[in-house]
């Protein structure tokens, strides 16, 4: 695969040319590898792995600290999948950059019920279909993107359905790292077969734990299910178990088979009361094992700022009991299938409340009595109470029968609800056959009964040698199939956006390229449902088509409504044709400080207004932070709130070269107003031919800036640097003109 | 209605046995009751095939997925599945001299399925 520079976008067709002759360059799962006590930028840090080569960190890191990147010793899950792997393999770029290395793939609608491998490349619907050409040219990309970033990355989709085994040797030859396989799943949720989905799990495990693919289960869909999700947990437990311990029987090591857990529950109601417990309660029955948690979904909606809220509590659980891997929900899941930045904002949200909670059982531990511990042992107590009337009942199949799964009464209570199945009834019922005595399969990894000894007694352990190895040991006899369908597949899919690629033209986009996908979000004085339809003849006045509400919050019945639109631009920009200022000019630290060392300067400088934020400013003048005392620039801080009068009068008064006013706070624009007021003071006092004003902010557009008088405007991103390059270039200036 | 069991919370009646347990003689329990439930899974799973697992066998043996889905289902209309459909491409391959490959393709073309049958006397042993 070729190397792409960081600055370079990775091309598609690129990755698909030669694709039939590609081999991973890897299998298995990897781990992150703690590092105890490592230090980074001057802080100890207790609970993180290895940094990365090349990665951005959250907005904070890049703002304030140099980009200060830790990673957490937990895998990083994102769930991405458009249904177009071309796009998909893009975003798993961004996602990797910033922190993700588990990329979970989610299979399009209805594969479940599909009884053989797809093949090509088809457009999917809620995710992809996964065909050995898309696993294949996404693994392909991940090796070189794992490079790039400096760190492993696992990628992982399903299998599952009634094609599992066929998926697992798929997965296996082509370098898949982890997979969700639980035959519960089948049964309960897919209506598949029992019996034939315990005889095939039993296959797709045994070529699992031969590829080293870490396993995921399928028990958090209960909590998806149930009516309350926090009364499934003894139930739960059950579930895990079943697989847990029947994927060990069937050669699995433990430290590859991970319980997809879930907090049950979530605010309005006391989730931590719920949520703690279980997650105690589980991580002591199950201490031989991995844990995957994951977000709770069940009570998310279309709010995104509260599905975070969910993201960072359910981590806290995280941290205060065990995850190995942690996943994350984009916070738009509960409104859409998730677009690029928000697969983003999910692993920014980990890692920052992963790092932010450092070190946290260092300083905190559970209790060993009261609430807690009693909860845990009930917990527990029910989830046995569980087992033994499953066993008493004729054991699982005719638990399944009985409606045991997914009742909505806290076990042992039972509501009569369950899911029930049949076990002569599902998709495939019928289709499992008794091996005969003379049974025999010539190949590795197969579970079960196998006949071998009948043409050779040496081949007993490795039955492949029969046929001179299997695709397991020789991947050359790997039959590819590229394409079947001549229309629906990547290359008129690459065709009919040919134009916005490798080109001028740029689109927005949130899933495919240029898909023009915006979203533009209101607040009405009106009702909720007036604002619903007024929002989209908003949005049709701006010339967005199709345009959709995503997401309303009422602020007031009568007051204020929130609406979030999406909707399409059927335009594009061409980028070269934009006038784009040239970004700052940048003295180096030498040349700073000989100038100033040779003439020295010496500002004033305060945040002005009604306004108490001081960290922006700290940030330009402190040295700590290679702010302009660092070039030996001297600073008289007047501080925060500080009257444009005051801090012109300290400006004459110490004969200052410049004046550097901070402004935050932007309402009614305030911040442009107070940068005029200073300009119109300097005048009144006659110093304006002689002092430089320079303000800066967060929401300080240097353009505007400028308009309002002042010299120059410093906004989101400025450094120290910048603004001692502009004194002393303008002060040069001046003196010229002088 | 399902008609499934509808009971009331009666766990601290059902817990009485369970009272006196140490945790870890609970967690025991949990887990010797876990794999008793899956033991005849796992023996039903050993004794068994499926459509799935013949394909995957045939991949495995360097089959396409659209050449493993014909084979099987020949294989079981002609009650041979339970030999293993890579085993009945194997044999063929051996008893006629031919590569396995070869084998495999022309029992897709329908070749080979009668002396297959002839040689695994067509049913269980």
């Amino acid at each position: 695969m070729k190397k792409y520079d960081i600055n370079e976008k990775m091309d598609v067709r690129e990755i698909l040319n030669d694709l039939e002759n590609y081999r991973p360059k890897r299998r298995g799962w990897v781990w992150r590898e703690k590092k105890d006590q490592f230090e980074m930028s001057d802080h100890i840090y207790s609970d993180c792995s290895e940094p990365l080569n090349n990665s951005i960190g959250i907005p904070a890191a890049v703002q304030y600290f140099d980009n200060l990147d830790p990673q957490p010793q937990e895998t990083i899950t994102t769930e991405i999948a458009s249904g177009r792997f071309e796009d998909d393999i893009r975003r798993m770029r961004m996602a990797a950059w910033h922190g993700a290395d588990h990329l979970m793939v989610i299979r399009t609608a209805g594969q479940s019920h599909y009884d053989g491998l797809i093949e090509g490349s088809p457009q999917g619907i809620g995710g992809i279909p996964v065909t050995r050409k898309q696993v294949r040219a996404q693994r392909k990309a991940l090796d070189f993107i794992e490079e790039e970033v400096g760190r492993p990355i696992n990628y992982h989709s399903y299998v599952s359905g009634v094609a599992g085994p066929d998926i697992a040797v798929m997965f296996a030859e082509e370098g898949v790292n982890g997979a969700h396989q639980d035959p519960q799943y089948n049964v309960l949720y897919r209506n598949i077969n029992m019996v034939r989905s315990f005889v095939d799990a039993a296959e797709s495990k045994k070529v699992m734990a031969w590829a080293d693919i870490a396993q995921i289960d399928g028990a958090h869909n209960a909590n998806a299910t149930a009516r309350d999700a926090w009364k499934v947990m003894p139930e739960l437990m059950v579930q895990h178990a079943i697989n847990s311990i029947f994927s060990y029987k069937v050669g699995m090591k433990k430290e590859n088979i991970c319980l997809s857990t879930v907090p049950p529950s979530a605010a309005p109601v006391p989730c931590t009361k719920y949520d703690l417990p279980y997650a105690v309660a589980l991580r002591d029955l199950f201490d031989e094992y991995k844990m995957r948690a994951q977000q709770n979904t069940k009570y998310i909606t279309s709010s995104s700022r509260e599905a975070t809220v969910t993201h960072v509590l359910n981590m806290m659980i995280s941290k205060l009991t065990r995850a190995d891997i942690q996943s994350t929900i984009t916070p738009d899941e509960g409104r859409n299938v998730p677009w690029h930045m928000n697969n983003i904002e999910a692993c920014d949200t980990a890692k920052q409340t992963l790092v932010g909670l450092d070190g946290l059982l260092e300083m905190v531990e559970l209790k060993q009595e009261g609430y807690l511990p009693e909860k845990v042992r009930e917990l527990k107590e029910r989830a046995v109470l569980y087992l033994e009337e499953l066993i008493e009942v004729g054991g699982y199949f005719e638990a399944v029968e009985k409606g045991f799964f997914v009742d909505s009464g806290m076990y042992p209570e039972r509501n009569g609800d369950g899911i029930g199945r049949k076990i002569n009834g599902g998709v495939g019922v019928g289709t499992v056959y008794k091996r005969d005595n003379d049974y025999m399969a010539p190949v590795t990894a197969h579970f079960g009964n196998n006949n071998v000894a009948q043409y050779d007694k040496n081949a007993v352990d490795n039955p492949s040698i029969l046929i001179d190895g299997c695709t397991f040991e020789k991947p050359e006899k790997i039959i590819y199939i590229d394409e079947l369908d001549e229309n629906d597949n990547v290359n008129t899919r690459l065709d009919e956006s040919e134009k916005y690629r490798n080109s001028n033209l740029v689109k927005p986009e949130v899933e495919w390229l240029a898909d023009g996908t915006v979203v533009v979000e209101l607040c009405l004085p009106t009702s909720k449902r007036v604002a619903e339809f007024a929002a989209i003849e908003f949005a049709k006045k701006m010339n967005l088509k199709d345009p959709e509400v995503i997401h309303v919050e009422v602020l007031h019945p009568a007051e204020g409504i929130r609406v979030q639109v999406k909707g399409k631009v059927d335009f594009d920009v061409d980028i070269s044709k934009l006038e784009i200022p040239q970004e700052p000019e940048v003295w180096s630290f030498e040349e700073l400080w000989e100038e100033i060392e040779q003439h020295p300067m010496k500002v004033v400088a305060a945040t002005v207004g009604e306004d108490e934020h001081s960290v922006g400013l700290r940030e330009i003048i402190d040295i700590k932070h290679g702010g302009i005392e660092k070039f030996g620039i001297e600073v008289e801080y007047l501080g925060t709130s500080c009257p444009v009068e005051k801090l012109v009068d300290a400006a004459i008064e110490v004969n200052a070269d410049a004046i550097l006013a901070s402004t935050i706070i932007s309402h009614d624009d305030i911040h442009y107003k107070n940068m005029r007021k200073i300009h119109e003071l300097c005048i009144e006092k006659g110093i304006r031919d002689r002092i430089i004003i320079a303000c800066g902010g967060t929401q300080v557009t240097p353009e505007i800036a400028v308009q309002n008088g002042i010299d120059a405007g410093f906004g989101r991103g400025s450094k120290g640097i910048h603004v001692a390059t502009f004194l002393v270039k303008k002060r040069k200036e001046m003196q010229n003109e002088n | 209605m399902k008609g499934y069991l509808k009971r009331q919370d009666d766990f601290q009646v059902r817990r009485q046995h369970l009272a006196n347990l140490s945790d870890e003689e609970l967690k025991q329990r949990f887990w010797k009751l876990a794999e008793q439930a899956v033991e005849p899974l796992l023996e039903l799973a050993r004794t068994n095939t499926s459509p799935s697992i013949e394909r995957s066998v045939l991949l495995r043996m360097g089959f396409s997925s659209l050449e493993a889905k014909p084979l099987v289902e020949n294989a079981i209309d002609r009650g041979l599945i339970g030999k293993g459909v890579g085993h009945v491409v194997y044999r063929i391959s051996k008893e006629k001299k031919i590569p396995l490959r070869q084998a495999g393709l022309e029992m897709i073309e329908g070749k080979h399925w009668d002396d297959a049958v002839a040689i695994f006397k067509g049913g269980n042993e």
